[in-house]
């Protein structure tokens, strides 16, 4: 097997049978967050317990002390960990900004890994904030902390399905290009997958482009769309390079119209 | 290749579902155990979805499919591919047998460890020895250790109240989350190339010399073993052990001597690693018993003999314990680590 580490966010896996695919790896910020949520909820278990168990207080303010103290523990460390094991990788923040762990070869996640990651937490998180964490990761290639490299682990995001944003963005709307579908056909043999996932990225994430910088990428993309493929002048009369990308979108991807 | 994507998703989606069924199976049920015809057929569904995946990825057009096909891929060749045992946990085997026997394999990177802490000892003992105002520095954070061991010892002695009463079971689940969270830090440090583990078995032998010499050069010898012993010889071990946790994985970081990628280095003392500082933590219950239970009585309410002989039979348990404690040729001589 091996690691592809040139794109920087994006580990590839090759199998043995020659058979590549990728881990998307998540940033450090998307974690952070991820890491305010179990903190959240950390704080929120063990404010539950200790109120619960305060009920108790007539028993022996002593037992409760220990017990309170004990859990607070427990629930600090053993949090990660077992929402790790048994949630398959996703503690709750994680699975809300659909983060997960995983081997970082690509093999099943296995307990001990889940419990070396997590324990390193102690000298990650220092001097506060995950500090040394944060530095390791936005340095490593893989994103990874000092506890994910002791682990052999790193942290993917999982990609939500595109079909029901491809449906919204284009149902309905007429296309100049669908008008030469001898073109529409080579350019589809033209572009290669990662082409096509740029357009694609640059469509779906639009809005969130500054503008001059959103007028710049729609007008190279539509230069090297361009190059790849030709499409007569009635076809693309008075068409924003924005517009020229939708409608290469629109062909590539919606090919069961 | 030409290719009818509609007819060919249509024929093949129905393999990926079943491929897909088997492995949320597995992934719910980490237990769980395929039989021979299921893992036939387990594997022949994913060669096939190799192959669809392979057929797929030069269609710009299809990257839905391609991304859910490389999703399932993913996911069966870390079951296809996966050679380490499932690990079945057995708490009894795993404490007297496996705790022992990783300890033992290890056993020269121990022998670092307490040569370490020893070194920090010996440097306490002389900095309080050559120089009596290093007391406040050495000792000073820890006020309750500070002070004049003469006076300490008399008021220990004369005090008629107990002090911990009606809190002994808090103080003890104290001591237990400190020391187990001190132990944590000990391992961890070990990512500084075992740098900050070693400062820290060596800061701790430090205090541990400073404050050992001053009482016995304040003539408190007796009441010193009285108070360390009963937890001490389980804690300080303690310690010494999360210092060897510590170094090992400062070692795998270093590879001195190892041919094996960085990679496998760490994955190899992984289950150690967690084997370690699980009996630490262990070792840790029972000293914040002894801490918050025995040690902070003095004579006259428990005599110092009974004290330190309590120990010294504790002493003598443990280094049967982790010496001789599941003993077994083959596990002890390997070198590979494949704990639990």
């Amino acid at each position: 097997m091996n690691l592809d580490s040139n794109k920087t966010n994006t580990l590839l896996i090759q199998t043995g049978d020659g058979i590549e695919f990728p881990l998307f790896l998540a940033s450090p910020v998307t974690r952070f967050v991820a890491w305010l949520v179990d903190c959240a909820c950390i704080a929120a278990a063990s404010n539950l317990i200790s109120a619960g168990l305060a009920g108790f207080g007539w028993l022996s303010w002593d037992v409760v002390g220990a017990v309170t103290t004990l859990a607070y523990f427990a629930i600090s460390i053993g949090y990660g960990i077992a929402w790790e094991w048994y949630g398959r990788g996703q503690t709750l923040g994680k699975r809300l900004l659909r983060l997960r762990v995983v081997d970082a070869q690509g093999l099943r996640l296995q307990f001990n890994q889940i419990f070396v990651r997590n324990l390193l937490r102690a000298l990650d998180a220092l001097p506060l904030f995950y500090l040394v964490g944060g530095i390791t990761s936005l340095l490593n290639r893989s994103g990874q902390r000092l506890g994910d490299l002791a682990a052999n682990t790193v942290v993917i995001r999982l990609l939500p399905g595109m079909d029901a944003n491809l449906e919204q963005l284009f149902a309905g709307k007429y296309n100049s290009f669908r008008e030469h579908p001898h073109l529409v056909a080579r350019l589809r043999q033209k572009t290669t997958p990662a082409e096509a996932g740029i357009a694609l990225e640059a469509i779906l994430r639009r809005e969130e482009f500054e503008p001059d910088a959103r007028v710049a990428l729609f007008e190279s993309l539509a230069r090297h769309f361009g190059e790849v493929q030709k499409f007569p002048s009635e076809a693309t009369d008075g068409m924003t390079d924005e517009q020229y990308i939708r409608n290469v979108v629109d062909v590539l991807f919606r090919t069961r119209v | 290749m030409i290719l009818n994507v509609q007819h060919f998703v249509e024929t093949e989606q129905k393999h990926w579902q079943r491929l897909e069924s088997m492995l949320d199976r597995l992934e719910r049920d980490a237990s769980y155990q395929m039989d021979l015809r299921e893992l036939q057929q387990f594997y022949a569904l994913y060669r096939r979805a190799t192959a669809d995946l392979a057929k797929i990825s030069t269609f710009a057009s299809e990257q839905t499919v391609r991304q859910y096909l490389e999703t399932l891929v993913a996911r069966a060749y870390g079951e296809i591919h996966e050679i380490r045992a499932k690990p079945h946990f057995q708490p009894l085997k795993w404490f007297f047998q496996i705790f022992p026997r990783t300890f033992r394999r290890h056993i020269r990177v121990f022998w670092l460890s307490l040569a370490i802490t020893c070194a920090g000892v010996i440097f306490g003992g002389l900095a309080i020895s050559f120089d009596v105002s290093a007391k406040e520095i050495l000792i000073g954070p820890f006020s309750h250790l500070s002070g004049d061991p003469g006076k300490r010892v008399a008021e220990e002695e004369s005090g008629s109240e107990d002090r911990l009463a009606g809190r002994k079971a808090h103080f003890s689940t104290q001591l237990m989350t400190h020391n187990t969270e001190v132990s944590i830090l000990i391992l961890a440090m070990g990512m500084t190339w075992g740098v900050g583990s070693a400062m820290l078995l060596f800061y701790n032998g430090v205090i541990l010399g400073a404050v050992a010499l001053d009482y016995i050069l304040a003539g408190q010898t007796k009441f010193l073993l009285g108070w360390l012993m009963p937890h001490g010889v389980v804690e300080i071990p303690s310690f010494i052990i999360a210092g060897q946790a510590g170094l090992l994985l400062g070692g795998a970081l270093i590879g001195w001597g190892s041919r094996t990628p960085l990679r496998g280095r760490l994955r190899a003392i992984s289950s150690d690693l967690t084997t370690l500082i699980c009996g630490v933590a262990i070792m840790l219950v029972w000293a914040g018993f002894m801490e918050a239970f025995l040690s902070q009585y003095h004579e006259p309410v428990i005599p110092y003999g009974v004290k330190i002989g309590l120990g010294g039979v504790e002493l003598v348990v443990l280094i049967l314990f982790l010496t001789t404690s599941g003993f077994n040729k083959g596990a002890d001589g390997a070198s590979t680590v494949s704990a639990s």
